[in-house]
């Protein structure tokens, strides 16, 4: 494999398994916070027992999402050095804001809020989750700025053999952004709940802690059924941007072949790339597709042939990753309706706790195809229309990205591996019926 | 102008990382060899434990700095340091993972697998910036269009060695001092001796690093050019005579400090040497990267200008308020468990 495959790879590996851990964080953060919240209003002992239960999967959970950003932040340089240096001026710039106004903050306050049970008031520990739910979130806000200007690159000058900036506004407001950040954001929201939904049918098929976690299981349902109604309708509308700015993604997710006018969205296809056709099309909903991505019955849709092969993304991958991204946020609607009517008697409901309890990994496969879809949809661009990845790729010897992507493969699926063995066999636990807080001195406090 | 700025403080942002995060590597890097039980090993881990993530920000923000005002220099350098690169990443994976996985069993045999990796995370980092570094003042073998000619191992050049020593050296002195401050009994005692005798070593490292910079590198012609500049290699010799004095007295905060100042010392030494180079190529002075021909357009160098100066100061704020807190908790602690 060649030096571009390799760093492709690499790259694809290192993302993927930072967002195994950045929804969670995102998520649980501001669950933790309503938490504190809640407890610094009611002075309701179990509210603070949630906070700390779920306080730990967080920290721990935390730790890989920190460790595995930084590697993100340098592979620009050390893999896609021709990138950094022709885009640098503007996402460069994003990046750099991003570490001076969230990463600091988020950091600096974790570890107040680890360490400052015994010592702080509950009003003060309640500001410093705040401060990490916030700090966590505005970093997820200007990373995903930074992708959507790379799926969409406004605000720029081509000037000095460089992309410059011209108008850091338009980069920030651009609706493409806007979408991005209330999509994934949505995300991670609808992760975290359906996460603590699980754990806590869990525990309440097991008759077990049933206050404690019918309380969590309350609280994460709002947020379920919230954010599933966003996801769905936003990410429609998230679909009819990338109709209208990325016509070869939108061709290739769809697995549309020819340019259509009024075209029809089919039930069930089977694409076949090789002869740049379908081998099965089933179901015609007549003019349902023009419809979906652009409000028109009779628009014109542009067909994946329509395109040089060169400029065309993998076709079956980015068509897979949208099918299975938006069945399952139908699923997740569907749960949190069902889950929402049945909260106040959830825990004598087996079943639906069952399915809760499975449900737990699926959210994690929606983002993570949602991704393939985002950024192999994309392909051949690095910056869509305007920088080809095969242009990226640093000059590095093929050897040396095979090496550290091998040292990327054992030393992430090692940790991978023991950082949810270690929020499974706590998540088991339940929590401890101890009231007294955590303190620096005690063998239990996370982080150091 | 804007250019000068930026250079000015892409290197006081290096200085800050390795005043600070120097800490948790020099600990890290001794922690074997001065803890005898497990409740040392707690005292010394907690001693870093609220502060290594915030620390550790410097050095995204110090990358982030480059990428963001010098993209050609973050490309170049980057890429040519790429495994060294790499080698520290995966070190400060390992460290900040086992920080926090390390509490989370109480077999024997899961925390010794965690401390032999934090010693890993820590003293890895520690020699290999030094390495690095060491060799960005020398020139790295750069060709005209940013093309690395060598490999991991010619940056293991005698100078380059030197530098990563020099850096060990530094971090472990910073960091036993750290030790004093916020250990008691028998363990303060042991960090103390450490820093004292370490303290030798470390002079030696720093009179032998500062000739062989003069035969190595070019890194002197500044100085003889603007003869003002050699006030910064005195305040170093200044801060470094003063650590053994204050350690002599038992100052252990004011021993700190001068470890920090020298700390920044070094690194500005090094940096204005450097300037207006950020990547000297070895190959021809021509190829080199500089603050003017590698840098962002105005724009982007006035808009990150108008951020930085505005949350850089706010980030110190509440860093410094967070130091006091946990400092205050610390007093506490130790004087809650001498009541015991
Ligand atoms: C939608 C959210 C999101 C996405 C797409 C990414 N990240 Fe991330 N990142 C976060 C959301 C986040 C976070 C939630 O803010 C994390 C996870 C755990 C944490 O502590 O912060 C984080 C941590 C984190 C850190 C460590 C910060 C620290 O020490 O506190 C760095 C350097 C990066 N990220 C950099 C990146 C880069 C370069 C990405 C792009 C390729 C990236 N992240 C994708
Ligand atoms: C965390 C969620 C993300 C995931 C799962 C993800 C996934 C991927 C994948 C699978 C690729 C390889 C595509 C291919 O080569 O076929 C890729 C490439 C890339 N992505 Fe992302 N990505 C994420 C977020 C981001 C963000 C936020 C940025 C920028 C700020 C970004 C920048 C890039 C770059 C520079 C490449 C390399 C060039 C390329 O192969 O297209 N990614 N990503
Ligand atoms: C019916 C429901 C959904 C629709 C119509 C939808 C639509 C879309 C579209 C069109 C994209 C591609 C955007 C691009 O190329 O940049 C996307 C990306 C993505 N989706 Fe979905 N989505 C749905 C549900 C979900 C769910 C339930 C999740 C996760 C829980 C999810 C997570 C993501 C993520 C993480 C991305 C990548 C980031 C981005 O580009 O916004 N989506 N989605």
């Amino acid at each position: 494999m060649d030096t571009l495959m390799l760093s492709r790879l690499q790259f694809a590996a290192a993302t993927f398994f930072h967002f195994l851990f950045v929804p969670l964080t995102l998520g649980l953060s501001v669950m933790l916070a309503i938490m504190e919240t809640n407890y610094v209003r009611t002075g309701n002992e179990e509210y603070s027992r949630m906070a700390r239960f779920w306080g730990k999967i967080f920290l721990i959970n935390f730790a890989i999402g920190v460790v595995t950003g930084i590697t993100l932040e340098f592979q620009f340089g050390t893999n896609w050095s021709r990138y950094s240096e022709y885009v640098g001026d503007i996402f460069g710039s994003l990046l750099a804001i991003e570490a001076t106004v969230a990463f600091f903050l988020e950091s600096t306050f974790v570890a107040v809020w680890a360490f400052g049970w015994k010592r702080l008031s509950p009003k003060a520990h309640a500001i410093a989750i705040w401060l990490v739910a916030i700090a966590s979130n505005v970093s997820a806000l200007w990373i995903l700025i930074a992708n959507a200007w790379m799926q969409h690159p406004v605000g720029f000058v081509i000037r000095n053999g460089r992309a410059e900036l011209d108008n850091l506004i338009s980069i920030i407001a651009q609706p493409f952004a806007w979408h991005t950040i209330v999509h994934t954001i949505s995300a991670a929201y609808i992760l975290s709940a359906f996460f603590i939904m699980g754990v806590s049918s869990w525990h309440l098929l097991r008759k077990q802690h049933i206050s404690f976690f019918k309380k969590s299981f309350r609280l994460a349902i709002s947020f379920a059924l919230i954010f599933t109604i966003v996801e769905v309708v936003q990410g429609h509308m998230h679909g009819g941007e990338v109709a209208k700015i990325q016509p070869t993604k939108l061709a290739a997710m769809e697995s549309l072949w020819v340019t259509t006018r009024s075209a029809p969205q089919y039930l069930f296809v089977i694409p076949d790339p090789d002869n740049e056709r379908n081998l099965v099309e089933f179901g015609a909903i007549p003019g349902a597709l023009s419809m979906l991505a652009f409000h028109d019955f009779s628009a014109e849709v542009k067909g994946l042939k329509h395109f040089a092969p060169s400029e065309r993304p993998p076709v079956t991958l980015s068509f897979v990753s949208f099918r299975v991204m938006m069945t399952l946020g139908f699923f997740f609607l569907v749960m949190a309706i069902i889950g929402w009517f049945r909260r106040d008697t959830i825990e004598q409901r087996p079943a639906l706790l069952k399915v809760f309890l499975f449900s737990i990994p699926l959210p994690y496969v929606a983002s993570e195809f949602g991704w393939m879809l985002a950024e192999v949809g994309r392909q051949p661009w690095v910056v869509y229309g305007m920088m080809k990845t095969s242009n990226a790729v640093s000059p590095v010897a093929a050897s040396q990205v095979a090496i550290s992507l091998g040292a990327f493969v054992l030393v992430y699926s090692f940790l991978g591996i023991v950082a949810y063995y270690l929020m499974w066999s706590h998540s088991r636990k339940g929590p401890s019926d101890d009231t007294a807080l955590p303190d620096a001195a005690d063998e239990e406090v996370g982080y150091a | 102008m804007l250019e000068t700025i930026w250079f000015a403080l892409w290197g006081i942002l290096w200085a800050v990382y390795f005043v600070l995060d120097g800490f948790d590597l020099g600990i890290g890097t001794l922690a074997p060899f001065l803890t005898k039980n497990e409740g040392e090993k707690r005292s010394v881990y907690n001693s870093m434990g609220p502060y290594w993530n915030g620390n550790e920000v410097w050095l995204i923000t110090a990358g982030g700095v480059t990428f963001a005002a010098f993209p050609k220099t973050y490309a170049v350098m980057f890429s040519s340091l790429y495994s060294a690169l790499l080698l520290i990443l995966f070190c400060l994976i390992v460290r900040g993972v086992a920080m926090e996985f390390r509490s989370k069993f109480s077999s024997t045999g899961w925390k010794r697998f965690w401390d032999t990796l934090l010693w890993v995370g820590n003293f890895g980092p520690a020699l290999l910036f030094g390495v690095a570094f060491a060799n960005l003042f020398r020139g790295i073998l750069i060709d005209g269009s940013g093309i690395y000619h060598g490999t991991l191992f010619s940056l293991l050049n005698p100078y380059g060695l030197m530098g990563g020593i020099l850096f060990t050296l530094i971090f472990a002195v910073h960091g036993s001092l750290w030790l004093t401050l916020k250990t008691n009994g028998d363990l303060k005692g042991r960090a103390a001796n450490l820093a004292g005798s370490l303290w030798y070593a470390l002079a030696a490292a720093a009179v032998v690093f500062l000739g062989a910079t003069y035969v190595s590198t070019h890194l002197y012609d500044n100085y003889i050019k603007v003869p003002v500049l050699f006030v910064i290699p005195l305040a170093a010799v200044g801060a470094l005579v003063g650590i053994l004095l204050f350690i002599r007295q038992a100052q252990w905060l004011k021993a700190w400090i001068s470890s920090a100042v020298f700390i920044v010392m070094v690194t500005l030494f090094g940096v204005s040497g450097m300037y207006p180079n950020l990547l000297i190529s070895s190959i021809d002075p021509a190829f080199s990267l500089t603050a003017f021909n590698s840098s962002s357009s105005s724009l982007t160098l006035e808009i990150m200008l108008g951020v930085a100066l505005v949350f850089v100061p706010v980030v110190i704020a509440y860093q410094a308020w967070v130091y006091c807190l946990f400092g205050r908790w610390d007093h506490q602690l130790a004087q809650s468990k001498r009541q015991k």
